[in-house]
């Protein structure tokens, strides 16, 4: 790893301060993909600004349907929140087959959208949920989030505050993953709610994750596992590497969709 | 260099270091306590695991200045007196280890999934939950017996105790 200055914030405004008086800085979170890659030295930030004490960037709140999770709120206390699943189960689950168990406990929901990886799980939650990505100077829609590979719409120094979305009437999650990694070769999260069906996919696209509109469009008209088995899925727009081609994710595409349709019950 | 301080298995413990040393190199090093373990320098074989504040963390993933005023357990810090934690009793009584390398981030691992489970544990919550931990000798069916032992174990333990 290469040198770097460590800073601990204490509040949000310190750690935009912070922030905006290092070029070369970036926010630390939980730390799990950046101190990763920091030792593979494909980062090297001069300046390091840790969000975990924060007290206001953590922890979740439901009133009644709209559900508010906290930018450094660990991917544990996602999963084990009980008042999180009383209302949007899937989210739960989703978090609790993030990593592993040690992962969970470091790595947050803010880390994960901010690094936007292309086959993290958070992003196909934010889509199909129309999350809405709250920072320390806005609100972004989770539709116009996403923006490509690693890339989001934050600007430089934006701090990702918190998350919050409606609990949807029923979602479900499934995920094919990575054995080694954990990461989705291909994950979709499903989410009926009055507004319609809303579908996204992650681990496949290869501009990062995207909403499956055939899907949308076979579920709408019939709420049923079965219904995503004739969608059209273009292999044109997914991604290919060794472990799995196009065309086998365009498949995977569907037949998470099945699985996720179940788990939504 | 940075003087950073922490409560290391009850202790409060200090040394200076750069801000990009990791946390088991830390431990390692600069505290002298070389039962935890640096596997893979991937953060994937979990060799490395201690407790951060209370929950299982992989140390060679974090920054020590990160660990800075936390309290940290490791590998050295769950014995009792002259006594082995349940869970180091119940590996050595199921041989979960062959080469013993991974041990110590088994153990540690083990320790917490017990506490967060509060009991309720099977086979296949066991294996899941061990998904971050990787044993080359590949003797997860001693390991996994070994935690299940252990969870009955300090269950039952648990149980006199109320009673």
């Amino acid at each position: 790893m290469y040198a770097t200055s460590y800073h601990r914030a204490s509040s949000v405004d310190e750690a935009v301060n912070l922030r905006s008086s290092h070029d070369e800085g970036r926010y630390l979170s939980g730390g799990m993909t950046l101190i990763a890659t920091m030792k593979q030295r494909l980062a090297a930030p001069s300046d390091l600004i840790d969000l975990r004490h924060i007290a206001a960037l953590k922890g979740i709140t439901v009133d009644g349907h709209t559900v508010r999770i906290g930018g450094a709120t660990p991917h544990a206390d996602v999963a084990s929140s009980a008042a999180v699943r009383a209302v949007c189960p899937a989210i739960c689950e989703l978090a609790a087959m993030i990593g592993d168990p040690h992962v969970r406990h470091m790595g947050t929901i803010g880390g994960s959208i901010a690094n936007n990886d292309p086959a993290a799980d958070y992003p196909a939650a934010m889509l199909a949920l129309a999350a809405t990505i709250i920072t320390d100077r806005r609100e972004i829609p989770a539709e116009e989030f996403f923006t490509g590979l690693f890339e989001t719409a934050l600007e430089e120094g934006e701090l990702v505050t918190a998350v919050s979305f409606e609990a949807p009437e029923k979602a479900g999650y499934a995920k094919f993953r990575n054995p080694a990694s954990r990461y989705a070769i291909t994950g979709v999260f499903v989410a009926k709610a009055a507004g319609g069906v809303r579908v996204a996919v992650t681990g496949a696209g290869s501009n990062g994750v995207f909403r499956a509109e055939t899907i949308e469009a076979a579920l709408a008209a019939d709420w049923s596992p079965e219904s995503p088995k004739a969608a059209s899925i273009d292999p044109a727009d997914l991604m290919s590497d060794m472990h799995a081609s196009a065309e086998y994710r365009a498949n995977l595409v569907r037949v998470m969709a099945k699985r996720a349709v179940i788990a939504a019950g | 260099m940075t003087k950073v301080t922490l409560t290391v298995n009850g202790r409060a413990m200090s040394g200076e270091c750069d801000d990009r040393t990791l946390l088991v190199h830390f431990i390692r090093e600069k505290l002298g306590l070389t039962g935890t373990h640096v596997g893979c320098d991937t953060t994937q074989c979990g060799a490395c695991v201690v407790h951060l504040d209370g929950r299982s963390v992989k140390s060679c993933s974090i920054l020590a200045v990160q660990a800075a005023g936390s309290t940290v357990t490791t590998i050295e810090g769950i014995a009792g007196q002259g006594e082995l934690h349940p869970v180091q009793a119940a590996f050595n009584t199921h041989h979960g280890l062959q080469c013993g390398f991974c041990t110590p981030g088994m153990v540690m691992t083990a320790v917490d999934m017990i506490a967060r489970h509060g009991g309720d544990l099977d086979e296949h919550t066991v294996r899941h939950e061990l998904d971050g931990n990787i044993c080359r000798c590949t003797g997860y069916h001693n390991i996994v017996k070994a935690v299940l032992a252990a969870n009955e174990e300090m269950q039952g333990a648990a149980r006199q105790a109320a009673e």
